[in-house]
């Protein structure tokens, strides 16, 4: 399937293509669990939702007092907790997982959350395809710790791969349970029932028909389910062969678009309480700074102010509205001394530093591929050597709208109202960090701003619940711009060092790799003593770790081979704003962008095609157990060449004369079992050095889509990201603080740069055509990864320039196309488009 | 403290607030709108974008006691419990990701489109390009923009 997208026309010829012919699209207006509001009126106020609590022997808890709608309620699977009003709903329980009501309607119980890639939806089409249930009849309730089982929320790209598969074993589990009960009923054998849109039907006589309210509607299922741990979860049934799944590769509607798009939609932002405080935090001006004085008078005519606190280096002001504490923690004058030494290098000296600088023992370990045959004596035979190095900077998540978070601590429980993705372990630090049992603690995770990994949000949480505790009412903790974007936590920044040997022929022979990255004490997220307001308060983690990283994954085959990481310290590793967290795909663009832009460099100076080239290492020998993989990397390398119309030749192409320089570049990566290749077309502004991305074409291969078009926006988003990181991210600092704050300083892509083309290439079932069985893989992240190599090949290919250093900002490629002799405006005739 | 007073979405309201009080905090706060958000409190970004008299303005920036025109939220853009064709086109093109940003896409789209019924690609590029989007679905809202326009036509651009 070739979705090529059109921003020109609007057309969009794979979506008009997705659905197979007869079978009508559903809808996305059908119910969904947007709304905290709603979700606990309905359950609480609903009489069937009474009565199935009633007859099944659970109770309700004790009304949380402040919650405008009224009472809290325990999960329908979870077991009896004695000392907390919030116990964990039990994986081994069907109940656990999925509800039917007397109406027939379904709701399932998800432990993940949705960033807004549509895992949700996603969940819900495999789920009502087991169940046999239309999407409209179902509801899906996310990230609620006191709700949905433990499926440690989000990351790594694995709510489709991993978990959405436990979702379709449960759902599976619960039809079977059905129809088991319509044969008691209608005293017929399985085999000659027959299972549709909630309705069990005799085969030989359809007017014989029960509908799944009739037979479990309000009541519990009371199935155990088995299972070493959570995402080993299964009943007794079968998930369906692909062939018989028939929402599954549907484009359906993302089912919180709507609400989104018409203000109705409830953020984790929009949640308020009654006699709920707003706080602001005033942090240190610089890296290690120490408090010497907080001088309340500053702000003792402040309207609305509440309380100054102060705990070691934290300190927060609280007030009745939010403009208040805003103002209040402007005002506020605190005194800070400066550390003794230097807490980190300027970034202008970072890849000196990280290049010079003693490494981390033991930061090697991590993820460290085993060396493959004799590099140092295959590089010292090799007819050609090749050496590059490449530095790629700390970039911020900065996610467009900072850390938020309500904590409301009535009745001696706590709940906290965030977009943290992974509201478990938020639920059991924020309960670690504070001394309460994890039963009395309950996060209930809503949709925010897309945070694209591990940032702030889970900083805020913690600070919302330490000062609710504090001042025993509700408070909403809200960062500012400059905050977030200083003292989010950052991708790490690697320095990378290659060697390629080629032999007479040129092929390659020998690849040796030296990775170092600014990590060390790549600190947890969620752990209560590495939080910043924990790190702050004096609390350190008891075993620093001693960071490091994985090098590129690639099913390239050459002979001989190392790739080695190290972690360089900075002086100060806590209290720090270049603290770093996993930004998407952590460290995945950073490393690639090193690997294949120098497999580019051996290309051409093996004077081949770059296409051919890596063509090349991927056949290999091809007799090992790891065919599999490369015949689906070589897959998606061919399918992007020929989506683009790649013509075959070496790097770079013919530098034209015109003031607009064109070419293509290719990269290609391997995650977590998904291949992609990406073809980036640039055109490079001579006069100027600005960079363009027009075009674009992804081949993609990740097992079993879903959904054809949420899939298409996920790869979508991940293209730009990339470019947006390639061209203009990078996190600046001076020897003591971090000066990028804002979208001026810390720049993003905007609407101007968005390529007029994008071609998505959807491989799947290729080049194994015999098997649609093939499970799906993650597709949140690997896309994102080959961007920043392939725009950086382009620019080689249409300029002769080697940019290897991120981000290609105009003045940096200026300065090399200058220094390359073709650069600025002089010696050229006219200035049009060539 | 002197009373305010905001036409927000066709209906008066007499606030007891600072004068000096961003406009955002009490279309959130002291009336409960979810449409503008606080994205960056600079004018920066775009997500508390509002339209007043039509225009589009910076409601975290713009001082409550300056807030004197009509000002329409995203929530007061449907007529007659109908979404406005740009809120349709949205839907249509599947473009929100997190959707954090998409009031302010949207109603930059709303306000372009009134005064430029048919849109070249550079000037959806420039008049589109204040307003940030981190999940940077640029491409899809472009679309949409597209889209949009050609479903309103010439008699529906005043809407």
């Amino acid at each position: 399937m070739t979705g090529a997208r059109d921003a020109r026309s609007g057309r969009d010829p794979a979506r008009e293509a997705v659905s197979p012919p007869g079978a009508a699209p559903p809808t996305g207006d059908g119910p969904v669990e947007s709304s905290i509001d709603r979700l606990l009126g309905r359950w609480a106020g609903a009489a069937s939702r009474r009565d199935f609590l009633r007859t099944s022997g659970l109770f309700v808890f004790g009304l949380s007092g402040t919650w405008a709608t009224g009472a809290a309620h325990q999960a329908p699977g979870a077991r009896p907790a004695e000392s907390g009003a919030y116990p964990d709903p039990d994986f081994l329980q069907l109940d656990s997982w999925l509800v039917v009501d007397e109406d027939g309607r379904a709701t399932f119980y998800v432990g993940k959350t949705d960033g807004g890639q549509g895992t949700g939806t996603a969940t819900r089409q495999m789920m009502c395809d087991e169940l046999d249930l239309a999407f409209d009849r179902a509801t899906v309730v996310m990230g609620r710790t006191d709700l949905t089982v433990d499926q440690g929320g989000s990351g790594g790209s694995d709510a489709i791969e991993r978990d959405a598969m436990v979702g379709r074993r449960v759902a599976a589990e619960a039809r079977r349970v059905l129809l088991e009960m319509a044969s008691e009923r209608f005293g017929a054998p399985v085999e000659e029932l027959r299972a549709s849109e909630g309705v069990i039907s005799l085969q030989g006589d359809p007017s014989r028909r029960v509908t799944y309210g009739a037979l479990i509607g309000g009541r519990r299922f009371d199935v155990a389910l088995a299972g070493a741990n959570v995402n080993a979860t299964t009943g007794v049934a079968s998930i369906k062969p692909v062939q018989d799944l028939k929402l599954v590769g549907q484009s359906v509607p993302r089912h919180d678009i709507p609400a989104k798009v018409d203000g109705s939609f409830e953020w984790a932002v929009d949640v308020t309480l009654p006699g709920m405080a707003h706080a602001r935090n005033v942090r240190p001006p610089f890296a290690g700074a120490r408090l010497t004085g907080v001088d309340e008078s500053s702000v003792r005519d402040a309207p609305g102010l509440i309380r100054v606190v102060r705990k070691g280096n934290y300190v927060a002001v609280v007030c009745e509205r939010e403009e208040q504490a805003i103002d209040a923690a402007r005002r506020l004058v605190v005194t800070w001394e400066k550390p003794a030494a230097p807490p980190f290098p300027a970034s202008d000296d970072l890849f000196a530093y990280l290049r010079s600088a003693e490494t981390v023992p033991g930061s090697d370990r991590r993820g460290a591929a085993p060396v493959q045959g004799d590099p140092d004596g295959a590089l010292a035979t090799a007819a050609t050597v090749v050496e590059a190095a490449y530095d790629v900077p700390f970039q911020g998540h900065t996610a467009i709208g900072p850390a938020h978070a309500l904590a409301d601590p009535s009745d001696g429980q706590l709940t906290i109202y965030t977009n943290d993705m992974k509201p478990y372990s938020h639920r059991t630090g924020i309960a670690e960090f504070l001394g309460m049992p994890p039963e009395q603690v309950r996060v209930i995770w809503m949709e925010g701003p897309q945070l694209y990994g591990r940032t702030a949000a889970d900083d805020a949480g913690f600070e919302a619940a330490w000062l609710a505790k504090e001042l025993g009412r509700p408070v909403r903790m809200q960062w500012m711009r400059h905050e977030e974007t200083a003292w989010d936590t950052k991708g790490p920044a690697f320095a990378i060092d290659l060697r390629g040997g080629l032999d007479a022929d040129g092929n390659l022979v020998a690849l040796d790799y030296q990775g170092r990255i600014a990590n060390y004490a790549h600190v947890g997220y969620n752990q209560a003593r590495t939080v910043l307001i924990a790190q702050l308060m004096g609390l350190r983690p008891e075993r620093p770790s001693p960071g490091g990283a994985r090098g590129p994954d690639d099913m390239y085959h050459v002979p001989n081979r190392r790739q080695e990481t190290r972690a360089v310290r900075f002086p100060l590793a806590f209290e720090t704003p270049l603290r770093t967290g996993n930004l998407r795909d952590p460290n995945g663009p950073q490393t690639t962008f090193a690997a294949e832009s120098f497999m580019d460099e051996l290309a051409a100076a093996a004077d081949a095609d770059p296409v051919e080239f890596r063509l090349r290492l991927l056949r290999g020998v091809s007799d090992d157990d790891e065919a599999f993989r490369r015949a689906r990397s070589i897959a998606v390398v061919e399918a992007a060449a020929e989506a683009y119309g790649w013509d075959a030749r070496p790097s770079p192409a013919r530098v034209g004369g015109g003031r607009f320089l064109t070419g293509r570049g290719i990269a290609y990566a391997y995650r977590a079992r998904t291949t992609v290749a990406v073809i980036a077309e640039v055109e490079v502004d001579r006069e100027t050095g600005r960079v363009r991305v027009p075009r674009m074409v992804c081949a993609h291969d990740c097992g079993l889509v879903i959904n054809p078009n949420g899939l298409e926006s996920t790869i979508e988003g991940n293209l730009l990201h990339g470019i947006s990181r390639t061209l203009y991210e990078e996190v600046r600092f001076d020897g003591e603080k971090v000066t990028s704050v804002d979208w001026r300083t810390h720049p993003t892509l905007t609407h101007r740069d968005a390529p007029e083309h994008i071609e998505v290439v959807v491989v799947n079932g290729d080049p194994n055509p015999d098997r649609p069985d093939l499970p799906p893989y993650g597709a949140g992240e690997p896309s994102h990864r080959p961007v920043p190599a392939a725009v950086a090949n382009a620019i080689h290919d249409a300029t002769g320039v080697r940019m290897r250093r991120l981000p290609l900002r105009p003045e940096r490629v200026l300065a090399e196309l200058e220094a390359a002799g073709i650069g600025g405006a002089r010696d050229r005739p006219g200035a049009s488009r060539g | 403290m002197k009373e305010t007073r905001l036409n927000v979405n066709g209906a008066t309201h007499t606030l007891d607030v600072d004068p000096g009080t961003p406009l955002l905090y009490v279309l959130r706060n002291d009336l409960g709108l979810r449409g503008p958000r606080f994205g960056c409190g600079l004018g920066q970004c775009g997500t508390c974008t509002v339209l007043m008299d039509g225009r589009p303005v910076r409601s975290c920036v713009l001082p409550v006691s300056r807030s004197n025109g009509a000002i329409t939220t995203l929530e007061g853009l449907p007529e007659d419990g109908e979404l406005h064709p740009v809120q349709q086109a949205w839907i249509a093109e599947q473009a929100p990701q997190c959707g954090f940003c998409q009031n302010g896409q949207i109603l930059a789209a709303v306000a372009l489109l009134r005064n430029t019924p048919n849109p070249t690609d550079d000037e959806i590029r420039e008049r589109m390009n204040p307003i940030l989007c981190r999940c940077m679905t640029y491409f899809r809202i472009q679309a949409a923009v597209k889209r949009a326009a050609a479903a309103m036509g010439p008699g529906e651009a005043d809407r």
